[in-house]
This record gives C-alpha cells, structure tokens and sequence, in this order.
C-alpha cells in the first residue's frame, strides 16, 4: 500500500474500479424487498507481525485480507452476506443473499444517492506506521527486551516478546446516501516472561500499544517499562503464597484493573442485551446502580488509544457516553439497528471485527472518573484485604449480571499495608451490585497501556479500560486458602 | 479463480523457489456457510459466506516466514511470494527450524468421511425451521421461560488443499452443522440463560431439534433462586461438558511448545504419575468423522490415536516437527495450521475414557459438596497449574441434589485435581472436539461469602 491510495474516500474506487454509481445500484438491488435500511462494508487489512522465544526472532508473518459485507435490515432482522473477492458481481450477490431477510412483498426500488463524505475525527493521523519501520529494527528491539529481560534477574529463564501491526482501511456506504471512511492504525507489543528459581516457575506480562506511530515505544524508553514489568512480575510471583478465599474487602489498582466496569457494567449496557431485555441491568435508566462515588464513561474519541475510532464499523462517529453519573445508570451503547428499535441516538458503538461479521453494539475505552483519595490513603483504610493490580481476562453472564476477572498479580493487605503476593486468583462479583460496594475512589485515574481485546458472540475488537485505585467492600476472591 | 488445483499449489511452490526459497509449504482454504437465526419465533439473522485465503511458509535455509492473502490475482501473488521469502530473510536462522523429515509424510490417506456431501450447506428455510423447533420447545416448556436469546442454526463447508516442496500433497473436505438454542428462565424479578446445542460433521447425526431446545429449557429453570454459599474445601463434580474443559487443560500443558518454552506444569514429566490411576486420557485424529479429525496435520503428517496418559501415568506429549526436534523426540501429528500461522500444536479428538460409575452414582458418593454445571473466565495459568475459576451449579448434600448456587469459584491447582480425581462416570458422550465422562475430584476451595 502505497501514500498515494491512503485517501480512504478513494482507496476502493482506485483500487477495486468502484465507482458511487455502482453502490447507490447494489444498495438499491438490496433494497428491492421492504427493507428499512442498507449499508456495505467494505476492508482492506495489511498486518504483520514478528516474534521472538529463546533469544531467536523465530516467527514473521504477513497477512493481507480484503472484502465486503452487505447487510439489509428490515424490523429486528438482519441478512449479512460477505465475500472476500471485492467485485462487482460478487456484492451483487451478497446483496442478493442479504435480502432475503426482508419481506418478500416488493415495493419499487428506491433509488439512493450518495452524498459528500461523511464527517469523522482525526484522533489518529499518522506521519507514519510502525509498518513503515524497517521490520530489521522491530527484531532489534525485541532482541533488546530479550536482553533487558534476562539482565534483570538471573532467574528469568526464557523471554517471549512480539510485535504486531496493523493498517486497515474501511468505507461504509449506507441507504441513507452516507458514505464514511477511515483508516485505521493499530499495534501492540508483548513481553512475556518465564521466571525458575528452582523451586517454582512462574510467569509475567506486559505490553501495551494503540493507534500510535513506533516512536511510541521508543519514546522514553516504554519498551523497556513493559519489559521490566513483565519481569519483576514474574520474579514476585516466584515468593507468591496461596490466594485467600472468600468475600474480602479489595482494592483495585489504576489503569488495566478497569476490565472490572468493562465485564460488570459495560456488556450489561450494550443496546441489544437491552433490548431484548436479556440483561440484568435491562430496564434499570435512571436507578441508582452505583456509589455516588462513580461516574463511569465510554469513550472512543479519546486520541491515540487502542479502543478509539474516527468512525465506528456503521460510519457513525464516535462519542463519549456516559453510562454511570455518581451512581445513577444514564445510558446505553448503541449501533444503529437498537438505537432505531429502542427510539434512541446511535452511540458511535457500532463495530465489528471485520468484514466478515455484522455490527454489534460494543464498548470502546471504558473507564471511571477519579475520585479525591490518594492511592496510599486507600490502601492505608484497609485492614485485612486484597491489593490487585494486574489482571488476565474476564467473562461475563449478562443475564444474571455475575462477571470474573483474574488477578495476575496481587499482595495481601495487612494493617494498611501491601505485603505478601499472592497466587492468581478470579474474582467474582454481581454486575449491578458491585459498584454500590465502591466506598473510596483515587485522583489516579489511569488509562491501561493498550492490550485489551473483547469477544462477543465470537467477535474480537480492540478495546481500552481505565480506572483510578478504588475500594469495594466486598468482593468474592477465589483462592485456594479457606 | 483458482480452484482446488493441485497444479495451482506446483505454481505457488515454483515461484517460492524460484524467489530463492529453499523450502515451501502452501496451503489453500475455501470455504462457504450460512447461518440463521431466530428469536422468540421470528426471523432474526441470515448470514452467507464465502472466503478463500492462500497461506504459505517460506524457508531460506534455516529462517522462515508465513503469510498469507486472499488476493488470487497472479501478478498480486508472485509480489506477495517475493514478499514472503524476503520476509524470510529478514528472520533470524534457527538450526532446528524446517519442513518435516520426508519419510515421514505418508503416501497414502484414509478417507475419514469428514464431509457430508449428501447436504451440503442446509438451506436458508430449513435451517430456521431447524432453529425454529428447537427455540419453540424450549419456550413451551413451563411458563418461567419468558424470553430467549434466540436459537441458531449453522452450518459450513470447507475446502482444504496442503502440499509442500519435498512432494507432499494432500486434500480434504469437511463439513460442520451446529444447532444452539439459550432460552432465559425468570422467576422473582431474576433472569437465567439455560444454553444447549448439538454439533457434528454429519447432518443427520444432529440430536433432534426438540430435545436441544427442552435440555436447554431444562438449564435454565434448573438455575433459577441460585444463591451464593459459604467458603468451604469441598468434593466437586463436574458435569461432562465442564470436565472436558479441564481435560483440555492438561493437553495444553503436554502441548510440545509450552514444554519447551519452559511455560508448562508437565516439564520432566514424561513417565511419571500426572493423575490419578484411574484417569486414562486419548488423543485420536483418525475417528470417522470425528469434529476434530484431520487425515493428515498441520505439516502433512499423519494423524494418530495415542494415550497421553495411561493409568495416570503421562505416556506422550503432543508434538509439530519443530517441538519434537526440540524435546528430541519423535513428531505426534499434532501440527495444527491456521493460514496465517506457523505450525502450532493442538489435540485432534481428546478425551477421558470412561469409567465405571454412573453420574447419580458419583452424587450419591458426596456428603456435602459442589456439582458444577457452568464455568466463566479464564483463571487457568499452565506454567503454575493454578486454577481458579467462577462457577455455578448445584449444591450437594447427602448424597442428592439440592439448591441452584451461584458467585462463587472453584479452585486449586491442576497438579493436585488430576491426582485426586476420585470418580469417572460412565458417560461419555462426543458433543465436541473434546469429550468426557462426569469426573469427581476428591476437594478444592469454594470461595462464596
């Protein structure tokens, strides 16, 4: 892909001889049934990634995938059809199959007309991508964090380090005559670490990334923070001793610890768990589903970061979207298809993985607002507790509102202070409840450093948290200590 | 448009060489699917497909790189061979690092009837009626199920073409057909998912849509008024579906890349007692038409049927070429391959030969204890082996089934619960690519309130 195709506006047109004439034909042949609304998709994706294990930069790869999704929606049904060749003749078809969804009485053919480009931010205009750089200088670094890695202690036995990258470029064109386009940079570097003192092996990791240039990890040496928090991780969890069990009060750290509201709050306010009324928190704008303590937000127009968009996957631009106000539930995430069912605005929250799936309602950066505490005075409040503060995944069951979260690093907390580590241990608490537990919330909001990855209904899309030292009275830890 | 062509994979592997690859592989998917949905009756998704992608493997001596594209234009695809071999080049050599030793590929290839060319892909109205029949027992079947997440029909076929530049080749086709159903149960202003499916390579050997749909209603009626209890260690059950998840676990950590990147909990231990001496564990890519059967891996090596562990003790790993080469031992056929990736490993059918107790047997063996019916999250470390995950099901007491529970977590680590796996049921049942009985193990901390 070469600077001058990077107009997305024109990309498909240069590359694929699309013109606008042709998609106002295929969303009018989409729309030959009753059909409330149409819109392709289309995607171009070049990624590449290189890893390094035992000191050998073992593995690049490179991929290149393109294609198109037409999809027709009439009521609550939706017909997605998709191909990876991107002609003419194969979105005719697609089109063919999607709508078959609608009803099969036929009104006359509306005839769409495309309009100008649709407005989108610019949270992400790069000078260049880490693609640009020299994949020799992307093994240099990661021999570099081999190396860092293996200085810092003598017990770390094996280091795991990739880089990957990504340029995607989309266009949505829709039924209403909308025509949107981005393209979209995304990267993230991995450090995992093996650490064998003899007696027990234990793991550590870290990474982070987003829609950043590479100078971002090179840039006050952020390669190097994350190589040696993938270490001392490691090597702290060498002395780990059993994690409690039982409900305790825990105090989360900042920063990645906010896949908390991600699984307790935020799938429990995607618009279409709402809208059917499969979620626990369905019905409930309005009450008070927190500590007055919290305001939670999602927001994908924040610059730079992993889980932003000028646009979301329906060409919508992204918000910012209160979901907590101290306490009170206000709103939910949409795509355009709930907001239309539910009589709501669409949220920018529209996305999918790629062209090969259609929209769902989905989170973006979801994080709380900081509070007045200070991180030691929270930690200090605490008697006897639990102090997490790096987490592997999470789940949620939406419809009972019972979410886990797995602690990956955590010490006990004893007479106000930190003390031992503690093995990994989930966490398991109640959606709408837990945040009422919140007594004390930190001035330390921090945002995670760009490694979160959502799966919903067998789709995976980039995603950020963020969350300030909090206190919850309260929370099941599972550990093997009864 | 290319096709399955063994003369289009000559070509592929012409250019690599002739871009100065000393060694290629090529492999070649095709693919199409639909998908229906319906929810509370109606029509609710339509989806169709159809993909293809290239993935090859380019070897410089002893460097290597994998890429892969849907672009077939022949001009795009000699750019995106030189790319790949340059790729290549840019990789550190690692001695141990190439294609598998040719006598090994086998010559012949057993049809493994993995396709059902008889149905093909099921078209659009039968499989919403499919989804149809079983969303509508399950809301028939008690008045506490109110509202659904909706039932889904799928089904899919895929084409697959290997070969590499030391004269293997070899092709399958595979189809899949999948029905789901998660109705919602509601009693006292609290809501409950039941989910329930049925899977297999043969359309006709589907369970009937009825009894998917009255299972799934089951589910959820059986974990309305679930409560937490008390922290207590304690006799755990796991029903089959969620003793397979644990199964699989253990493949993971006997997976040859995990060995030797030193991130397993079975480091050395090849011929030691892993488990109770009960416990024997199968991995088997030869079954017919088994979900996770392959005639030939990810490298063009034959799949096998081995016991991982046999009375408790671990008899093999799981290996690709390049693993087996560094734990100096011989390749499983193993290898798995996704387009875009280098060969990892994975299981083909695994499971836990059954035992001889019956599930209300093992019950009734249990004083106080936890019968575990859903798991969440993914509190599993391999390195460590410590295991901690959320849970639901229902409690035990003297012997006999009681109240639903819920928020609560089941740990330990795996080390200890493959040894104190106590009891294996007689029921063993193929529902996925990994299968197995009821399983007791002996204690492990409930954390609740």
């Amino acid at each position: 892909m070469t600077n001058e195709l990077v107009r997305p506006e024109k990309f498909f047109a240069n590359r694929f001889g699309m013109s606008e004439s042709v998609f106002e034909r295929i969303i009018g042949s989409a729309l030959e049934r009753r059909a409330d609304y149409v819109d392709l998709y289309l995607e171009y994706r070049d990624a590449e990634g290189i890893s390094l294990e035992e000191s050998i930069v073992k593995h690049t790869s490179k991929s290149v995938s393109q294609g198109v999704g037409v999809r027709v929606c009439a009521e609550d049904r939706t017909g997605y059809a998709y191909s990876d060749e991107v002609t003419i003749d194969r979105m005719r078809l697609a089109a063919e199959a999607a709508r078959a969804i609608a009803d099969q009485r036929g009104e006359r053919p509306l005839s769409v007309r495309i309009g100008q480009p649709a407005a989108r931010h610019s949270l992400y205009e790069l000078e260049s991508t880490p693609l640009d750089v020299p994949i020799e200088e992307r093994a240099r670094l990661l021999s570099e964090i081999d190396r860092t890695a293996r200085e810092f202690d003598p017990r770390i036995v094996n280091v795991m380090a990739s880089f990957s990258a990504e340029r995607k470029i989309v266009m949505v064109v829709n039924s209403d005559g909308r025509l949107a386009a981005d393209l979209q940079p995304l990267c993230r570097l991995n450090v995992t670490v093996i650490a064998d003192d003899g007696r027990s092996r234990q793991v550590g990791s870290y990474g982070g990334g987003g829609r950043v240039e590479y100078r971002h990890f090179i840039e006050s040496e952020r390669w190097r923070e994350f190589t040696l928090k993938a270490a001392r991780q490691a090597i702290v969890n060498l002395d780990a001793v059993d994690a409690p069990a039982g409900e305790m009060i825990v105090v989360l750290g900042p920063g990645w610890p906010g896949i908390l509201l991600h699984e307790a709050i935020g799938h429990g306010l995607e618009g279409d768990f709402n809208r059917k009324r499969t979620s626990a928190f369905a019905g409930r704008i309005g009450d008070q589903v927190a500590s007055q303590l919290c305001t939670v937000v999602d927001d994908g127009t924040i610059a730079n970061r992993r889980g932003s968009l000028n646009i979301d996957d329906e060409g919508t631009p992204t918000s910012r979207t209160v979901l907590i106000e101290k306490g009170v539930l206000r709103g939910y995430l949409q795509d355009r298809l709930n907001a239309r069912l539910m009589k709501m605005a669409p949220t920018g929250n529209g996305r999918r993985e790629s062209f090969a799936h259609a929209p769902m309602p989905r989170m973006t950066n979801t994080f709380m607002l900081p509070g007045e505490s200070t991180p030691e005075e929270i930690i200090k409040s605490v008697r006897n507790g639990l102090y997490a503060v790096s987490f592997g995944g999470g789940q949620v069951d939406i419809t009972n509102g019972k979410f886990v979260f797995s602690a990956s690093e955590a010490y006990l907390i004893e007479d106000g202070k930190a003390t031992r580590p503690v093995k990994g241990a989930t966490l398991i608490g109640n959606g709408p409840d837990v945040l009422t537990r919140v007594t004390m919330v930190g001035n330390d909001l921090e945002l995670d450093p760009g490694i979160g990855t959502c799966g919903k209904d067998g789709q995976s899309v980039p995603v950020g948290v963020g969350l300030p030292t909090i206190r919850i009275d309260g929370l099941t830890v599972g550990g093997t200590r009864a | 448009m290319p096709g399955l062509d063994p003369s289009f994979a000559e070509w592929v592997l012409d250019e690599a060489r002739r871009c100065g690859a000393t060694a290629t592989e090529v492999l070649f998917v095709s693919g199409e699917s639909l998908e229906a949905g319906v929810r509370l009756g109606e029509i609710e998704k339509l989806k169709s497909s159809r993909e293809r992608r290239l993935g090859i493997r380019a070897f410089v001596d002893q460097s290597s790189a994998t890429a892969s594209t849907a672009e077939f234009d022949r001009e795009a695809l000699k750019e995106f061979i030189a790319e790949t071999v340059r790729l290549a080049r840019l990789t550190a050599p690692d001695p141990l690092s190439g294609l598998p030793d040719p006598a090994l590929h086998p010559h012949h290839l057993n049809d493994l009837e993995l396709a059902d060319n008889e149905h093909g892909i099921i078209e659009a109205d039968r499989a919403l009626d499919l989804a149809r029949r079983a969303e509508k027992t399950a809301l028939k079947l008690d008045p506490r199920i109110r509202n659904s997440e909706g039932a889904g029909f799928d089904s899919s076929r895929h084409e697959i073409l290997f070969a590499n530049s030391q004269g293997f080749s070899g092709g399958y086709e595979a189809t899949s057909y999948s029905l789901g159903v998660a109705p919602i149960a509601e009693s006292d202003g609290s809501m409950q998912q039941g989910y329930w499916y049925t899977t297999s390579r043969r359309f006709d050997r589907l369970d009937e849509p009825e009894s998917v749909g009255r299972i799934s209603a089951e589910r959820a009626l059986k974990r309305l008024g679930a409560r937490k209890v008390k922290t207590v260690r304690a006799p755990v059950i796991f029903e089959p579906d969620r003793a397979a998840s644990l199964i699989r676990t253990l493949a993971g950590a006997a997976s040859g890349p995990s060995l030797y990147k030193g991130a397993s909990f079975l480091i050395d231990r090849l011929g030691t007692q892993v488990a109770a001496p009960n416990v024997t564990i199968i991995d088997d890519g030869t079954i017919r038409g088994g979900l996770g059967s392959k005639p030939f891996d990810g490298e063009g090596l034959l799949t096998t049927r081995k016991a991982v562990v046999e009375a408790g003790v671990l008899k093999t790993y799981l290996l690709d070429s390049y693993s087996a080469r560094k734990l100096k031992l011989q390749p499983t056929g193993n290898a798995s391959r996704s387009v875009g990736d280098a060969p990892t490993v994975s299981p083909a059918n695994l499971y836990l030969e059954p035992g001889r107790y019956s599930p209300e047997e093992i019950i009734r063996s249990v004083r106080e204890g936890l019968y575990v019916t859903e798991l969440i999250g993914f509190g599993v470390n391999t390195v460590t082996g410590d295991y901690s995950r959320g849970a639901s099901g229902i409690w035990i007491e003297n012997g006999e089934l009681t109240y639903p529970v819920q928020e609560i977590t089941i740990a330990g680590n795996l080390k200890e619960m493959f040894m104190a796996i106590e009891m294996i049921g007689n029921d063993l049942v193929w529902r996925s690519s990994t299968a197995s009985p009821t399983i007791k193990i002996g204690e492990m901390t409930i954390a609740g309130a």
